[in-house]
């Protein structure tokens, strides 16, 4: 490793890097605002500044810029030379020419990097005496602000929104002195990342709107580590809270997953949190059949009742923490749990699962897809599932040009050298789905086909890269040519990567997917498999186990074999069919519903109990790969709510049960640990008696809190007795260490002289490495030594079933595909209606236009869109919306609905 | 429908033009400059609808090829007169007078630099260095060079545009 | 007749003008000996034999910086794998330097030289392609560029299959949006690939990666244009061109209050004095000289002392300026030093790309700070602001590309040279040179 000498101190950093990177990997203080560790240096902002002497005898040295300058041994440098200091005081101070000063009322006020750059090179007073720039504002969409006065012109945004997101409508206008940072016109931002926007920027041009309008400093906000619980990659998050809102959401680094960015479901899905229809009191059906509300020890006391009243079914929640499934579990008895998914769902839930287990194909962490050099995608629209995942692809296909690169001398970090060099080669990424998708701009191949043919063509693919697999097809028409192109990139693949997932419902998919994984690892090459599961639970859940499938639990409840259900953190309508919830929950004598949110399900609920959002709970929750994550309570949720888990064993003991006798949500983890496959919960972080250097817990807020004294003014001047948290290692205070902790419990970041989230440097241990004290969260799946596994799938997929009419395929949509989000007021606003994608030759026998409706029978009735790319005879129906509980793939005829009011695109100015 | 079609804002004949600097490139994207330049020459600026237009048929987004218009000083993403008058103001023509060349002329046509005569047929813009330093102070009107230019001479030349 | 042989660059042109022409058509071009070199190079020398000759010729780049041409050409892969697919040869004629009227005066006057210093180019590094990057104001030169484009290809001295061998090259002019930008080298790749000009990293060089990451060089309009009569006249009698240390002729220009502002074709190494008197026909009536950017705007001033010094690229460094594009520009004693800068300062900061925070933001103020003083607001301490800025603005490296380094060189000397003009605004709080 090479030795660089920084004003006197002597540090190894690591061969190749830059400057400015390997002076932060070493904690120095270096001023920066172009450079961004996911995305390389530039060289605009001239920030990073400092004196590289030649040899032992220069004493003048030379201005290098830090992120420009690789390393090399035995350099000598200084930061704190006068001429490098006064080179950066003046470089604040040319981009302070323009600026508004306007911090006082800007919402990066205290979390802004360039006002702490302002600090640390000690420039206060300006003397420039022009006058200064102004701009006008855009109207940018329900997620983001804009207020360009405030721009320093570091080039971040369209860096991260084009060349790192592959967003085409934010862009760079104007030159010299009046660059302007926007979209041609007025409109909302299309790109699914943009919100990162708000954390890139390193000013306050990019505001995150949501928290604008309740706005509160990053100072006054108490958070603490979480979980999104928006898709199956489980995103690290660190929600901000006061006055008990969730007020925003901003990313939590962790170095295999998310990195630095969270998609906008993650960023503006928790306003569910804060919503209208949240359930926020115990109510009960009275005999007329209207709600009323009860007190929490009577509401506590009618569960114990139900409990005791025989039978009681429990349906769980793929949505739900492990630790509420398992109390619902441990409560009814296995044989009477469901994890409340349907039956087929939970089959290719297992069926992921199983192909994991395995062995063969590694699990990819979103690091190893960033890696892969080679990507197929069967039948998995990941922007809209998993969408951190689609983000990796983005970089994934970028490793052809770092290669190229570092062929011609160019060091990966050179950013636009890379790419100026690379152009537009890619790595190969190949998809096969039922519908075009967001990322088909970076792919090598595109193919869209109903999943029995991807299947095919997948089953085709294994046995072409290795003939033991099975050779039959199935009958299924699938592009020969696509097939083709697959063969030869994965065989000259050195990082291949097999990307699939639940998301088209096919059995046959993720075994092809599985087959061509194996395939090639059996070629003795390393294969990197991702399988997207659904929700942010599925994997527990399926860890966990049900005895019941979810139509069994509702055929024993319409059939009067059970008299009681218990409904966990589950919206049932979305699942099964509308007329078969209904009857079950009718026939039901209890219908026990604990939940976040006032569903349709709990609309239906003899007695609806309300649960606390994750945000305002301790669990875990397991992704994609099966790595288990702890989320923290970020506040305490006003009374009554609370986790379900602790309804539950409240109620267990009022029933008089013993078994159940939790207090403490580790004691619950400790009895989710106990079930086979889940064991490693137990170290997933520390239990709740850690405690940082000198006994001290770690705190919520930051130490510049004001709030304390003042923590509840909105109602009362009088300083409250922070709560003691029973619970976490965490404190309801600004009192505590934040440092030194494993990676998993760090409730924010901040450092001396860094407030903004540019301070995660200070907890990692290098830049863009993992956090200070390791990982967080623990894989679960135990994978097989690689055998032979071309036995496992040789049954070939089934042909389509014929049927009526169109085959009707599900689409995912980032925004309203997902239950929780979808009720917060930004992604609503955004989010997709009922919608149909048709081929435009299938509409126009149909008689059905784009942008009108159409209705399906059983189904309801939806917006019409045209798309050429959806394979003839097939229609795109978008699923996960409110009360569209019906089984897809099936078969469904389209007629004009002439009645249907789309929902009206959204392009009014706000 | 033939390409053409599909983008009708576009001529047939400012098409086929940007085609053939295409063809001299390796992607289309890169025919940015040219194209803009091609049918600014035909309609004096580019409106919103010519820049959609001029993206489509490129491929790439109008936030993209905006980016791109609004660098360049000889792209106008505003109506200008039948005529563009531009003033050098570097440093040559500056030694030998433009400021009073400028001061002449906008006097003459009555607009101050970006503004557009009321009959449309002037719009005076300052330019860089025009490279006739030795004719300093040099003009431009149009595609024709003038210089060194007297207060005098300015109503000989302007007469010799419609 | 000229001498070619002592006239290279302007020989032909000044034959054509005498012959009330203008323009050296293909005719005049052929007749004089026009493409004999490029068929010579062509069909009878090795790529790596043009690029020796050239070095041995010590051609340095006349488009400002001064780098030998065939030591940039020898940077151009060859051979193995970087040397696969296309290769690009592009012309600098995007002049833009204020002051700067050389490149102009050669397209207009005798495109056809360039094309076949373009051939030749092409040829010495295998390119298969070439544009020429022309400043979207050029309307004639661009009129004359195509038209000899048509006759050179009709001739068969472009396109496929060159002069028999199995040369191919295509020629093609791309106008410039319209930027001072764009005249530098990685700016420029930019620009070509039709998008915003802003500059590149160095390293990738555009020999090992430019255009669309193709080995690409670029060179200026006069450098070209030297090339045929060296391959006809060989690496000594270039050598021999010059009067002192630098090979070749130059065209040397001059704009300002002289008798007769111009361009004149002379040898490398000819004092300033002869060109403004001898051929600029001295200064008019009434004008004293006070200084001259030797080169261009972005050059440093030089003042009395220097005036007899030869203009070298040594020389002129020597004495703390750069011969930049050789053409000058002078500042009499009508003229306010202040204001003049501010004028300068003007063209830069207008023309900054907007990429790096010294020249985007740094520049708009010294030109604010000049306009402050010009204009009678100038306060105490002034001074010291604008010196640090130049400092920190100016220093090569601070700045992301040249383009701001060039727009402090004329500041500083400014400075320098006429510091009691600019402390006299400051104290008296007006401009001496303005009328009361
Ligand atoms: C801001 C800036 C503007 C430039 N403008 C021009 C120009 O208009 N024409 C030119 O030939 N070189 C210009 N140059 C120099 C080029 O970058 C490059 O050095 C030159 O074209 C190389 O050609 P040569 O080696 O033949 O001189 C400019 C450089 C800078 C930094
Ligand atoms: S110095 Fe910086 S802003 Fe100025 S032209 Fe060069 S890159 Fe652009
Ligand atoms: S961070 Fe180094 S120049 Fe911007």
């Amino acid at each position: 490793m090479p030795v660089i000498e920084v004003d006197g101190r002597e540090f190894e950093v690591e061969q190749g890097q830059n400057l400015l990177h390997a002076c932060l990997s070493h904690k120095l203080d270096l001023p920066y605002f172009c450079w961004h560790p996911a995305m390389g240096s530039v060289g605009a902002c001239r920030q990073c500044a400092v004196i590289q002497y030649q040899d032992e005898n220069d004493e003048r040295g030379r201005l290098v810029m830090a992120c420009m300058t690789p390393v090399a041994d035995g350099a000598r440098l200084s930061i704190e030379a006068d001429h490098a200091q006064e080179f950066r005081a003046s470089v604040i101070e040319w981009l302070m020419e323009n600026h508004p000063h306007d911090c006082p009322v800007c919402e990066e006020g205290g979390e802004c990097h360039l006002q702490d750059m302002t600090v640390m090179t000690g420039h206060t007073s300006r003397r420039y005496r022009g006058g200064k720039r102004t701009f006008r504002n855009q109207y940018l969409g329900p997620f983001i602000g804009h207020e360009m006065n405030r721009c320093i012109t570091c080039y971040r945004c369209v860096r991260f929104y084009q060349d790192y997101a592959g967003g085409d409508d934010l862009q760079a206008f104007g030159s010299r002195d009046r660059m302007f940072f926007g979209r041609a016109e007025d409109g909302v931002l299309e790109n699914e990342f943009a919100g990162n926007l708000v954390e890139v920027c390193p000013t306050g041009v990019f505001t995150d709107k949501p928290f604008s309008r309740t706005y509160t400093r990053k100072w006054d906000l108490q958070s603490a580590p979480s979980i999104c619980a928006g898709c199956a990659v489980g995103c690290n998050t660190l929600p901000g809270e006061r006055y008990g809102v969730l007020k925003r959401v901003h990313n939590r680094y962790h170095p295999e997953l998310n990195g630095y960015f969270l998609c906008d479901r993650g960023r503006f899905g928790s306003g569910y949190v804060n919503a209208e229809e949240r359930l926020r009191r115990a109510g009960a059906r009275a005999a007329d059949g209207v709600f009323e509300e009860i007190a929490a020890e009577t509401a506590a006391a009618r569960l114990a009742e139900v409990l005791s009243g025989g039978a009681v079914i429990g349906i769980g929640s793929p949505r739900a923490s492990l630790e509420n499934n398992l109390a619902l579990k441990r409560l009814v008895g296995d044989e009477n749990f469901s994890t409340g998914v349907s039956a087929a769902q939970a089959e290719l839930d297992e069926l992921m699962l199983s192909i994991h287990r395995a062995g063969g194909a590694r699990i990819a962490s979103i690091a190893d897809v960033e890696a892969a050099d080679t990507v197929l995608v069967l039948g998995e629209d990941v922007l809209n599932t998993a969408p951190r995942v689609a983000l990796a692809l983005r970089q994934a296909v970028r490793n052809l040009s770092m290669d190229m690169a570092t062929g011609a001398g160019i060091p990966t970090w050179q950013d636009a050298g890379v790419r100026g060099h690379a152009q537009h080669a890619r790595n190969p990424l190949l998809i096969a789905s039922p519908a075009p998708t967001r990322i088909d701009d970076i792919a090598s191949a595109t193919w869209t086909a109903a999943p029995e043919c991807i299947a095919a063509a997948g089953f085709a693919i294994a046995h072409g890269l290795n003939a033991g697999f099975a050779a039959e097809t199935g009958g299924a028409e699938f592009d020969a040519h696509f097939v083709e192109q697959a063969l030869t990139a994965l065989q000259g693949a050195e990082k291949p990567l097999i990307v699939s997932g639940s998301g088209c419902a096919s059995r046959e998919v993720l075994e092809a997917a599985a087959n061509i994984a194996w395939a090639l690892a059996g070629k003795g090459k390393g294969c990197a498999l991702l399988l997207a599961g659904a929700e942010a639970d599925s994997m527990g859940v399926t860890l966990l186990g049900g005895g019941i499938s979810l139509e069994g639990a509702l055929g024993r409840l319409a059939a009067g074999e059970a008299r009681s259900v218990i409904v966990l953190e589950n919206d049932l309508f979305r699942r099964a069919e509308a007329d078969v919830v209904a009857d079950a929950l009718d026939k039901a004598e209890h219908a026990v519903v604990l939940d976040v949110l006032e569903s349709p399900t709990a609309e239906r609920a003899s007695l609806a109990l309300p649960a606390a959002a994750i945000t305002e709970s301790t669990g875990t929750l397991v992704n994609y790969e099966g790595r288990a994550q702890r989320f923290y309570q970020v506040f305490e949720p006003e009374d009554p709510v609370r986790p379900a888990w602790r309804w539950l064993a409240d109620a267990a003991i009022a029933a008089g049960r013993n078994d159940l006798r939790w207090r403490h949500v580790d004691e619950v983890t400790r009895a989710c640990s106990e079930v086979p496959g889940l064991a490693g919960i137990a170290d997933v972080t520390p239990s709740a008696d850690y405690r940082t250097t000198a006994g001290m817990r770690i705190p919520r807020m930051t130490h510049r809190a004001s709030g304390r004294t003042a923590k509840d003014a909105h109602v009362n001047v009088h300083e409250p007795k922070p709560t003691v948290d029973e619970q976490t290692p965490f404190s309801y205070s600004m009192e505590g260490l934040n440092a030194g902790q494993p990676g998993g419990l760090v409730p924010y970041v901040w450092s001396p002289g860094w407030n903004s989230n540019q301070s995660v440097f200070k907890f990692q241990q290098e830049v863009a490495g993992p956090l200070g004290d390791g990982e967080a969260g623990v894989h679960l799946i135990e994978q097989d030594e690689p055998s032979d596994l071309s036995a496992r799938f040789r049954q070939a997929p089934r042909q389509a079933p014929a049927g009526d009419g169109l085959r009707l395929l599900p689409l995912h949509r980032v925004f309203g595909s997902d239950e929780l989000s979808a009720f917060s007021p930004p992604i609503e606003e955004r989010g997709a209606g009922p919608e149909v994608l048709v081929h435009p030759d299938d509409a126009a026998e149909l008689s059905i236009e784009a942008g009108k409706g159409a209705r399906c029978e059983r189904l309801g009735s939806f917006a019409v869109r045209l798309d050429a790319g959806i394979p003839r005879g097939c229609a795109g129906v978008v699923v996960g919306l409110k009360n569209a509980g019906w089984q897809l793939p099936a078969f469904g005829n389209l007629t004009p609905d002439p009645d249907f009011a789309p929902k009206p695109e959204l392009i009014a100015r706000g | 429908m033939s390409e053409a079609q599909l983008i009708s804002p576009l001529s047939a004949e400012e098409v086929e033009a940007i085609e053939a600097e295409i063809a001299h490139l390796p992607d289309r994207a890169s025919a940015a400059i040219d194209a803009l330049l091609i049918v600014q020459e035909k309609r004096g600026w580019i409106s919103d609808e010519s820049l959609a237009a001029i993206a489509g048929l490129l491929g790439m987004s109008t936030a993209d090829l905006d980016s791109i218009a609004t660098f360049y000083n000889l792209i106008y993403r505003r109506p200008v007169g039948r005529h563009v008058v531009m003033v050098c103001d570097s440093v040559s023509c500056y030694v030998m007078g433009c400021d009073r060349l400028r001061g002449a002329v906008e006097e003459k046509l009555g607009v101050k630099p970006g503004g557009t005569t009321e009959d449309g047929r002037f719009t005076l813009l300052p330019i860089v260095c025009l490279g006739a330093c030795d004719r300093a102070p040099a003009m431009q009107v149009g595609k024709e060079l003038f210089g060194p230019v007297a207060a005098d001479d300015l109503d000989g030349i302007f007469g010799g545009f419609d | 007749m000229h001498d070619l042989s002592t006239m290279p660059l302007t020989g032909r042109l000044l034959d054509a003008d005498a012959a009330g022409k203008g323009v050296v058509d293909l005719e005049a071009y052929e007749a004089s000996g026009g493409y004999q070199a490029a068929r010579q190079a062509v069909t009878g020398m090795t790529p790596a034999e043009i690029r020796e000759l050239v070095k041995d010729a010590n051609l340095r780049g006349r488009g400002g910086a001064g780098f030998p041409t065939g030591v940039k050409w020898g940077f151009v892969p060859m051979d193995g794998a970087a040397a696969e697919g296309h290769k690009y040869l592009v012309c600098n004629a995007d002049e833009m330097e204020p002051g700067t009227f050389k490149d102009r005066y050669l397209m207009e006057k005798d495109p056809h030289m360039l094309i076949e210093g373009m051939i030749i180019g092409a040829w010495a590094i295998e390119a298969d392609k070439a544009y020429v990057f022309l400043r979207g104001e050029y309307h004639e030169p661009y009129r004359q560029l195509q038209d000899a484009i048509a006759q050179a290809r009709s001739r068969g001295y472009l396109g496929e299959g060159i002069f028999g061998t199995g040369f191919n090259l295509e020629l093609a002019v791309h106008r410039s949006g319209g930027r001072y930008i764009c005249g530098e080298e990685t700016a420029l790749l930019n620009a070509l690939e039709g998008k915003r000009a802003q500059p590149r990293t160095k390293p990738p060089f555009p020999p090992a990666s430019g255009a669309w990451g193709r080995p690409t060089i670029v060179n200026n309009v006069e450098t070209l244009c030297n090339v045929p009569a060296i391959v006809t006249n060989g690496a000594d009698w270039f050598l021999e061109l010059g009067r002192g240390e630098d090979a070749g002729t130059k065209v040397f220009g001059v704009s300002g209050r002289v008798n007769n502002p111009g361009l004149w074709e002379l040898p490398m190494g000819t004092p300033i004095r002869e060109i403004i008197d001898d051929h600029a026909g001295g200064m008019q009536k009434g004008y004293r000289l006070r200084g001259i950017l030797p080169g261009g705007a972005s050059t440093e001033f030089l003042v009395e002392e220097h005036f007899d010094l030869p203009m070298e690229y040594a020389t002129i460094q020597a004495a703390g300026s750069r011969m930049g594009t050789g053409t000058m520009i002078l500042m009499d004693d009508s003229i306010c030093p202040v204001d003049m800068s501010r004028n300068l300062q003007h063209f830069f900061a207008q023309e900054s790309c907007g990429f790096c925070t010294p020249c985007r933001e740094g520049l708009p103020w010294v030109e604010q700070l000049l306009l402050d003083i010009e204009e009678g607001r100038g306060q105490p301490g002034d001074l010291e602001v604008l010196d640090r800025n130049a400092d920190f603005i100016g220093a090569p490296g601070n700045t992301f590309c040249l383009h701001a380094t060039g727009a402090i060189e004329p500041l500083m000397s400014a400075l320098k040279y006429f510091r009691d003009d600019f402390e006299a605004h400051i104290s008296t709080g007006r401009c001496p040179y303005r009328e009361a």
